[in-house]
């Protein structure tokens, strides 16, 4: 082996001023632009790839596109896949080739891929750019409808680049051409179509010339042609995995478009018309072509004619039984159709050119729904019904030849487009070239499997239907043995096409051998398996696209975040947003630091950013009466420039939301939602008005962004509000508990101020626009300084709020429990009706042993229980002879309180109302603490500081 | 005045970025926006188009106007859009036509804001991220649509031939929209 010596010395489609050198394992190969590494490692000889995964067999090249199943490799390159057919990547300079057995690795650092993502919409979409699906797309774009065609080549002209007609292939150039000097036409080369969903939703992956660029297109097409070709298929015998064994017409694609020689020596083996040519192009480049074994009893005479010419000898009546050699193909065993067991004829060969037949590509066909019916003269599954806005046209529904694939696609193309109203002009195009007459085939005699010699099925292990499972006839033969008759069925038993080559060679060939093992004759009433995305393997990475890293997920922040990093503010994700955590001082951590915070707000200032929390606007003479229905309680008789906490259910009578609602006119309210609720509060809302209630006269907006909120908190927050509204009068007679304030703040900025706390201390909310929001905050630090105004996270909000006792809705409720499990009756309106009432009467919400809303507290004062701990009896053995344990609740919220100088939680616990003094135990770390069970308030219980 | 000195927009600190972005990418802020929701058969649609000079458009998705313009939200709902400071006039000339009838005139605008993005490669960098179609057969000049661009929701809106884009875009979602953007132009696809 020297390099470039299986290179013919002209001809071919790539480029020879351009060469290029690789290595593949470790060995330096020839090659040139325009070749793939298959072709290119043919061209230096080297025909024997990585051994088969399971067995160790050795393999070689079978096919020239995405259907190969042995010649997988692992190319070095930065941002390439773990593993890829030697067939489907092109050869560029440099390149380190390792052949594959069968399993690649996933490169731990792979983020240098150069990926994207594109939406793209078209009048017709052309998957496929052979003979047919150029013609669709010239036909198509002719009334100047929108026209995407998806090639998976480098070169427009599918099959016809594996042939060497002059005269064919400039047509496909022209064609080319032509289309893209169409402006509404977008021709996508090296892009493979891979799902096909509903309406005409398609995805395809596009790869640049490198490895490392990859895009997805996502693509809605009104009108899609798939002109998606035919697969050729091999032929179950004996040795059939030898290196040298290759279907017909990928050598056909060797000597033809890549100039390359597959082999010196070959036999050709066939069951119809197409490997002929094979047969004559290998001639013609040099190979020796002993024989053409046709399955056929009388091959058609014109081939056998132009065969016999070439020097090449017919064997009509015959098939192949068996490939003998050690390493690769040495010799070719040839019996009679009818009777395998006798021997015709052994020729010496090192080339195997097989084709079984043509099965149309139909994958993408058949997932987009499309019904497929057995042909009995092409021997194939071809498609009957579509069940979208499509036409599938050409090889891919069994009309093969140029002539018959030009008129299909012209035909498809002019039907779409006329479809989406853009209908041509008919002119058709180049008349001498498209009506050019094919020759009509000769029947088929489908061979799916020549049997052994001796034995029965199930011991012919080397007679291989899947190359990349190693599945055999054997496999499926033991698969009926166990009673499997369906090819869904057999595909799960034996792995057969769940390969990455999506059993290309496999599918089919193994529902043949299934039909033969059963007596079936042909397999047509077995029907094949279905055809899923992706039709060719996309990576994970591919489909996440640029959406990692801080594309991820949107980060939110409000207006003052910046303020937050400068006071150097660990941060909490709240859904999306990131709020301040704790702010930290020197030498603090996150324990101390709660601590001071919560001292702060208990004794002096604090301040907090409470801007996230959801806003709405309610406007209308029905704003009210649209509150009492959604609220527990009622806010028609509210009074304007007051403010009052609501609570909301779903119909199940579940605490659904919380919020204060303020009336800022008679018929405008304002009200918040808790932060991660806002969206869904608002189309509750919609919901109710929309469908329910639509004589109710309400408008409902968010508002959530155009409002900045800071919380001034504590005992001293009155004279920071005074500080910084000059024009307030802040007394807690002319500004009392619950109500609002418009005002001006002393730098300008237009403010809205509720009373309104969260802590159970004297606070304030102040509100403004949200680009006055960072401004604001800097107003009241300012103003605060002399007080010692400290910023706050939410750590210290949730204690301040869980020593009230204030639940936090999604904390300490999962939508299993009422106002009454949270101690909320005071709430709950027995006057009037809202959502969820009925529910709150229905025995199981009524029931007095439901999980109440309970406080406890350790009996170890520094212990935390974590939260989410599970809550036993004082009594309850923790090992019982019978599990489970019985569990009372759980812990839904615990904290240190710097008020209380110890720890303490909330619960949730089963009547636990009734338990208030008992104790309870619960595991932290591995041993039991118990805590006795008080009431959901530790702070402050007869609400003395609120007015400061 | 000293007030309005005292603003920050979600993307003042990103100029830089998008001008060295290799695309006319830029950051509008302050823009009036007033939500208006009324009743599109009601003379009181009618009377705030008058007053404002602009008639609020009944075909979905549709903006009507120049500078100041109003944008199609849904079949009761608007946003009047407007050059910074228009807002209190936009309100009070809203709200005055509106009158007694029922309806809603809101200032939301502090509550997006706006990125523009024009030129030759404008829609293909949209295109990345947004699953319409922008073709100019389908979304011209005038045209607008609510939708999402990558992860986050936008309202999205043609506003000249260039074609010269308007994203509004909620101001917590802005520093990952503009994050996405120049990602996009960046990409060498």
């Amino acid at each position: 082996m020297t390099a470039n010596s299986e290179r013919l010395p002209e001809g071919g489609r790539i480029d020879r001023t351009k060469p290029l050198r690789a290595t593949v394992d470790g060995i330096e190969i020839l090659g040139y632009r325009g070749d793939t590494v298959a072709s290119a490692m043919l061209a230096n000889g080297i025909r024997t790839v990585a051994p088969s995964l399971y067995r160790s067999r050795p393999r070689g090249i079978l096919g020239a596109g995405n259907e190969e199943p042995n010649a997988l490799v692992r190319v070095e390159r930065r941002g390439s896949s773990p593993m890829l057919p030697a067939t489907t990547v092109e050869l560029t300079e440099g390149l380190p080739v390792h052949t594959l057995s069968g399993i690649g690795a996933l490169e731990p650092n792979s983020e240098a891929k150069d990926l994207d993502t594109r939406f793209a919409h078209t009048d017709v979409l052309v998957v496929g750019g052979g003979p047919t699906g150029l013609a669709a797309a010239l036909a198509a774009s002719e009334g100047d409808a929108r026209v995407l065609l998806l090639d998976d080549q480098p070169e427009l002209g599918g099959a016809l680049l594996r042939g060497t007609d002059a005269e064919l292939l400039d047509w496909a150039g022209g064609a080319a051409e032509l289309l893209r000097a169409r402006p509404e036409v977008t021709v996508v080369s090296r892009c493979t179509a891979f799902g096909y969903y509903d309406e005409n939703y398609l995805l395809a992956v596009e790869r640049g010339e490198t490895l490392d660029r990859q895009r997805l297109w996502k693509i809605r097409a009104h009108h899609v042609v798939l002109a998606t070709g035919a697969n050729e298929r091999p032929i179950v015998f004996a040795g059939n995995d030898l290196p040298g064994v290759m279907l017909a017409d990928a050598t056909r694609a060797y000597v033809n478009r890549y100039a390359a020689l597959p082999g010196s020596e070959a036999v050709i083996a066939t069951t119809n018309d197409t490997a002929y040519e094979a047969a004559l192009d290998l001639a013609a480049a040099g190979v020796s072509v002993r024989a053409i074994v046709d399955s056929r009893a009388e091959p058609p005479e014109d081939l056998a004619a132009m065969a016999c010419q070439a020097g090449i000898e017919v064997l009509a009546d015959c098939v192949v039984a068996e490939a003998t050699g050690t390493d690769s193909v040495a010799a070719v065993r040839i019996v009679r159709f009818e009777q395998p067991r006798r021997t015709v004829r052994t020729i010496r060969a090192d080339l195997l050119a097989v084709s079984g037949g043509w099965s149309p590509d139909v994958g993408l066909f058949s997932q987009s729904g499309g019904k497929l019916r057995w042909n009995e003269t092409l021997a194939a599954f071809l498609p009957e019904h579509s069940r979208q806005r499509q036409h599938i046209a050409g090889a891919a529904r069994g009309r093969y030849g140029f002539a018959r694939c030009v008129a299909d696609g012209r035909f498809a193309g002019v039907s779409a487009a006329e479809s989406c109203g853009y209908p041509a002009p008919d002119s058709p195009l180049r008349p001498g070239i498209s009506e050019r007459a094919t020759r009509v085939e000769t029947e088929q005699r489908p061979v799916w499997i020549v049997p052994a010699e001796t034995g029965k099925p199930a011991e012919w292990r080397e007679h291989f239907v899947d190359l990349q499972r190693d599945a055999t006839v054997a496999d499926i033969a033991r698969a009926c043995g166990a009673g499997m008759r369906s090819p869904e069925h057999i595909k799960r038993y034996t792995t057969i096409g769940t390969g990455s080559d999506q059993g290309r060679t496999s599918g089919l060939t193994a529902v043949g051998v299934l039909a033969w093992l059963r007596g079936m004759g042909s397999p047509g009433a077995l029907g094949t398996t279905s055809f899923r995305a992706p039709a060719v393997p996309v990576s994970f990475e591919l489909l996440a696209g640029r959406d990692t890293g801080k594309l991820l997920d949107p980060v939110r922040t409000t207006p003052i975040h910046p303020a937050h990093r400068e006071l150097g503010a660990e941060f909490e994700n709240v859904g999306q947003w990131k709020r301040p955590w704790y702010y930290a001082r020197e030498g603090e951590g996150m324990h101390e630091a709660v601590l001071r915070e919560c001292a702060a707000a208990r004794t002096g200032v604090a301040m907090m950013d409470a801007s996230t929390l959801g806003k709405i606007d309610l406007i209308g003479p029905d704003a009210g009466e649209f509150l009492n229905r959604l609220y527990t309680n009622g806010f028609k008789k509210l009074a304007i420039g007051s403010a009052r906490y609501g609570v909301m259910c779903g119909c199940d009578g579940m605490v659904f939301d919380d919020g204060v609602v303020l009336r800022l006119s008679e018929n405008h309210y304002t009200l918040t939602t808790t932060t991660g609720g806002a969206a869904g509060v608002l189309d509750w809302f919609e919901e109710w008005l929309q469908t329910e209630w639509i004589e109710l006269d309400v408008w409902a907006t968010s508002v959530t962004e155009q409002w900045s909120t800071v919380a001034v908190v504590g005992p001293r927050s009155r004279e920071v509000i005074g500080a910084i509204a000059p024009e307030l009068a802040v007394s807690n007679a002319e500004f009392p508990f619950m109500t609002v304030r418009e005002t001006v703040l002393g730098n300008g900025i237009p403010a809205r101020i509720v009373r309104v706390s969260f802590s159970g201390e004297l606070a304030y909310e102040v509100n403004v626009a949200n680009w006055h929001g960072l401004a604001a905050w800097r107003e009241i630090e300012r103003a605060g300084a002399g007080f010692g105004i400290t910023p706050y996270g939410t750590e210290t909000m949730h204690v301040l709020r869980a020593e009230k006792g204030f639940p936090i809705v999604g904390q300490d409720t999962d939508g299993t429990v009422t106002p009454i499990d949270l101690g909320m009756d005071w709430i709950v309106s027995k006057r009037k009706d809202f959502i969820g009432k009925r529910s709150l009467s229905r025995p199981d919400t009524a029931r007095a042993d439901r999980k109440q809303l309970v406080g406890l507290l350790p009996d170890e004062h520094g212990t935390l229980i974590p939260e989410g701990s599970q809550l036993i009896g004082e009594h309850t053995p923790v090992t019982p002879e019978v599990a489970p344990v019985p569990m009372l609740g759980h812990v839904t919220s615990s904290y240190h309180s710097a008020a209380l100088g110890r720890t303490f939680a909330l619960a949730l616990l089963r009547s636990g109302r009734e338990r208030i003094g008992q104790t309870v135990r619960t595991p932290v770390g591995d041993r039991l603490v118990s805590a006795t069970v008080t009431e959901p308030i530790f702070y402050d219980k007869e609400g003395a500081r609120r007015d400061g | 005045m000293t007030a309005s000195l005292l603003r920050t927009s979600p993307l003042g600190e990103r100029e830089a970025e998008f001008a060295a972005s290799g695309m006319d990418i830029r950051e509008a802020g302050f823009r009036a926006m007033v939500n208006v929701r009324v009743d599109s058969a009601s003379a009181a649609a009618d009377a705030i188009g008058i007053a404002l000079g602009v008639p609020l458009p009944v075909v979905p998705n549709t903006v009507c106007g120049g500078e100041r313009a109003a944008v199609w939200l849904g079949p009761d709902e608007w946003l009047i859009y407007g050059a910074d400071g228009d807002t209190p006039r936009i309100t009070a000339l809203a709200t005055e036509a509106l009158g007694p009838v029922s309806g809603s005139v809101l200032d939301l605008s502090a509550n997006r804001t706006t990125i523009e993005i024009s030129g030759a490669r404008a829609r293909e960098v949209l295109a990345k991220g947004c699953a319409l179609d922008l073709h100019p057969r389908v979304f011209g000049e005038g045209h607008c649509a609510q939708t999402l661009i990558g992860k986050t929701q936008v309202l999205l809106w043609q506003y000249g031939n260039a074609p010269d884009y308007r994203i509004l875009v909620r101001a917590s979602f802005a520093n990952y929209l503009a994050d996405w953007l120049l990602d996009a132009a960046a990409s060498g696809w």
